[in-house]
């Protein structure tokens, strides 16, 4: 009967693979456990959450051609989070309104600075066309580029409301756009700047000295000599290239996404961008003031180009001889009056 | 309403890769993004465990959070959705988010990241429901069909759960009381850690 003889070769295979079982047992001990848990040895991601170190993430493999996505649970995005809506508010907040305020105290006590000689009418160049240009190219890139990043991390509070979710969304995607692109003239013109100004910026001991004397800023008619560059504009040229370039760097990987890394990497340079953007906002104000409402006959040198010779007596007066000198002056005026 | 949710029980995912396609072809995501994904874990060595991984639709969710043009919102039964009018692709949410869903398509020129595009739980976006252009930008809108998740509902396992979160959570339970382990809910502790009921 067929039904039998299937019986019989189910036998035969059963005492055959018993045969192979007790071979597989004996060579292999471990398969001998008479309990065996699949998940013994198995991830839990309790464990892994707890063994997570600061900004470490969970990964394995994917078998999908972005390599990225093999991150599976990234807690630090959390952080990041809490850095984005509660810190930098404060940091920015803080730099920017703190240099307005102290921008508006140092007017009402000192008031404008004036010439103290008045106004020769006599001039003398002190930064040519070229300079004006890197100067202005870099400048203006620099107001948008504050403007529309100042927007990604204020807009929605302080603008969405006043737009509509619309508008400001239209709004904020040219200013992303502008920021992406003016991004690159800005590069441009802080490398320029360094080259052509490095040669006047080499911190001295006459810095020293201007530093001690408080730059002469609060007291009336007392100007600490200086060459090209006192201390004071050498630090906001050392603000700018040093700032300029960490913005630069911190950009490119923001513009780039993955050259630096992975989400980590790229969660710290937003945050480095944000708060050196923050600090250099404030700065710049501090220049903007000082160049235009703070000092009276400073605007010249970047608007004109040709300040005042007073003026520039007052505040360069080493660098007044010097390029006197080179010009082959008459006598009376190399010995010029000194400012002091 | 009900609170809706995702669960993968690692110990029932074989890998296939289901889940991922099937998103793809419901949604016709563009090539080179992809809503969901399955990650393996300690691939290759003794207890592996495989995850199928999408938006989590998170309470109280990062991504909104750090949206400078604040383009999500949650819709009544807790999904996480976005309106690709508004979004800008600035890349935060992809920083701030803990799953690494939001993708965005590489067009146009440098930092140009295209309008983000993530898992919708097949709940569309902000346009009218089901119509075309409510398909173009977001894909199907089966919850307005009164059917759940394509990737939850032809997982072949039944590893991948989609659902109102308790139910899903008591099913995912009773498994791992009656089968004796359970690697974990992978991602509620990060998503929902807020609000464990909500």
């Amino acid at each position: 009967m067929p039904g039998s003889i299937s019986i019989l070769r189910f036998a035969a295979f059963k005492s055959l693979f018993a045969a192979f079982a007790l071979l597989f047992v004996l060579t292999h001990p471990a398969a001998a456990q008479i309990s065996f848990k699949p998940t013994a040895e198995a991830v839990q991601e309790d464990k892994l959450l707890n063994a997570l170190k600061e900004g470490d993430k969970i990964s394995g493999r994917v078998s999908i051609p972005d390599g990225n996505a093999a991150n599976l649970i990234q807690p630090a995005g959390r952080d990041w989070r809490d850095f984005q809506r509660s810190k930098l508010p404060w940091i920015g907040g803080i730099a920017i309104l703190g240099m307005l305020v102290l921008l508006a105290i140092f007017l009402m006590v000192r008031g404008r600075i004036r010439v103290q000689q008045g106004f020769s009418g006599r001039t003398i160049l002190r930064f040519n066309s070229f300079e004006r240009f890197v100067h202005w190219l870099t400048a203006s890139c620099f107001i948008v580029l504050a403007l529309s990043g100042l927007n990604v991390s204020f807009g929605r509070t302080l603008i969405l409301p006043l737009f509509g979710p619309d508008a400001f969304a239209a709004m904020s995607a040219w200013a992303k756009l502008a920021h992406n692109y003016l991004a690159f003239p800005f590069m441009l013109g802080v490398l320029i700047m360094f080259l052509i100004w490095i040669k006047n910026n080499i911190p001295g001991k006459l810095d020293l000295e201007w530093i001690k004397q408080g730059g002469g800023l609060l007291s009336n008619g007392k100007h600490p000599p200086a060459r090209r560059f006192n201390a004071g504009q050498k630090g906001i040229f050392w603000i700018v290239i040093i700032g300029g370039a960490l913005m630069s760097v911190s950009g490119w990987f923001l513009l780039f996404p993955y050259l630096p890394g992975n989400v980590t990497a790229l969660q710290f340079w937003t945050v480095i961008h944000a708060i050196i953007a923050m600090l250099f906002i404030a700065a710049m104000l501090a220049h903007i003031y000082i160049g235009s409402i703070g000092m009276e006959g400073a605007f010249d040198a970047m608007g004109s180009g040709e300040v005042d010779v007073n003026w520039a007596r007052e505040h360069h007066a080493l660098w007044v001889e010097e390029q006197q000198g080179k010009a082959n002056a008459p006598a009376d005026r190399v010995r010029a009056v000194p400012a002091e | 309403m009900a609170r809706v949710k995702f669960l993968c029980d690692a110990d029932r995912c074989i890998e296939c890769n289901a889940c991922v396609t099937a998103c793809k072809n419901e949604h016709e995501v563009p090539w080179g993004i992809n809503r969901r994904r399955v990650v393996t874990i300690n691939d290759g060595k003794p207890g592996e465990r495989s995850v199928s991984m999408a938006c989590m639709h998170c309470t109280d969710a990062p991504c909104a959070a750090v949206c400078p043009v604040s383009c999500f919102y949650t819709t009544a039964d807790g999904v996480v959705l976005h309106s690709k009018d508004l979004c800008i692709g600035c890349g935060y949410c992809f920083y701030a988010c803990p799953f690494g869903a939001p993708q965005y398509p590489k067009v146009g020129n440098f930092g140009s990241r295209g309008k983000m595009d993530k898992c919708t739980y097949c709940a569309g976006g902000p346009e009218a429901d089901s119509t075309p252009a409510e398909y173009a930008k977001y894909g199907a809108n089966r919850l307005a069909e009164g059917k759940l998740p394509i990737c939850a509902e032809m997982c072949s396992t039944k590893s991948l759960l989609a659902g109102d979160g308790a139910i899903i959570a008591e099913i995912y339970k009773e498994r791992v009381m009656k089968r004796g382990y359970g690697s974990g809910m992978w991602g509620w502790k990060t998503a929902y850690s807020d609000s464990p009921t909500g």
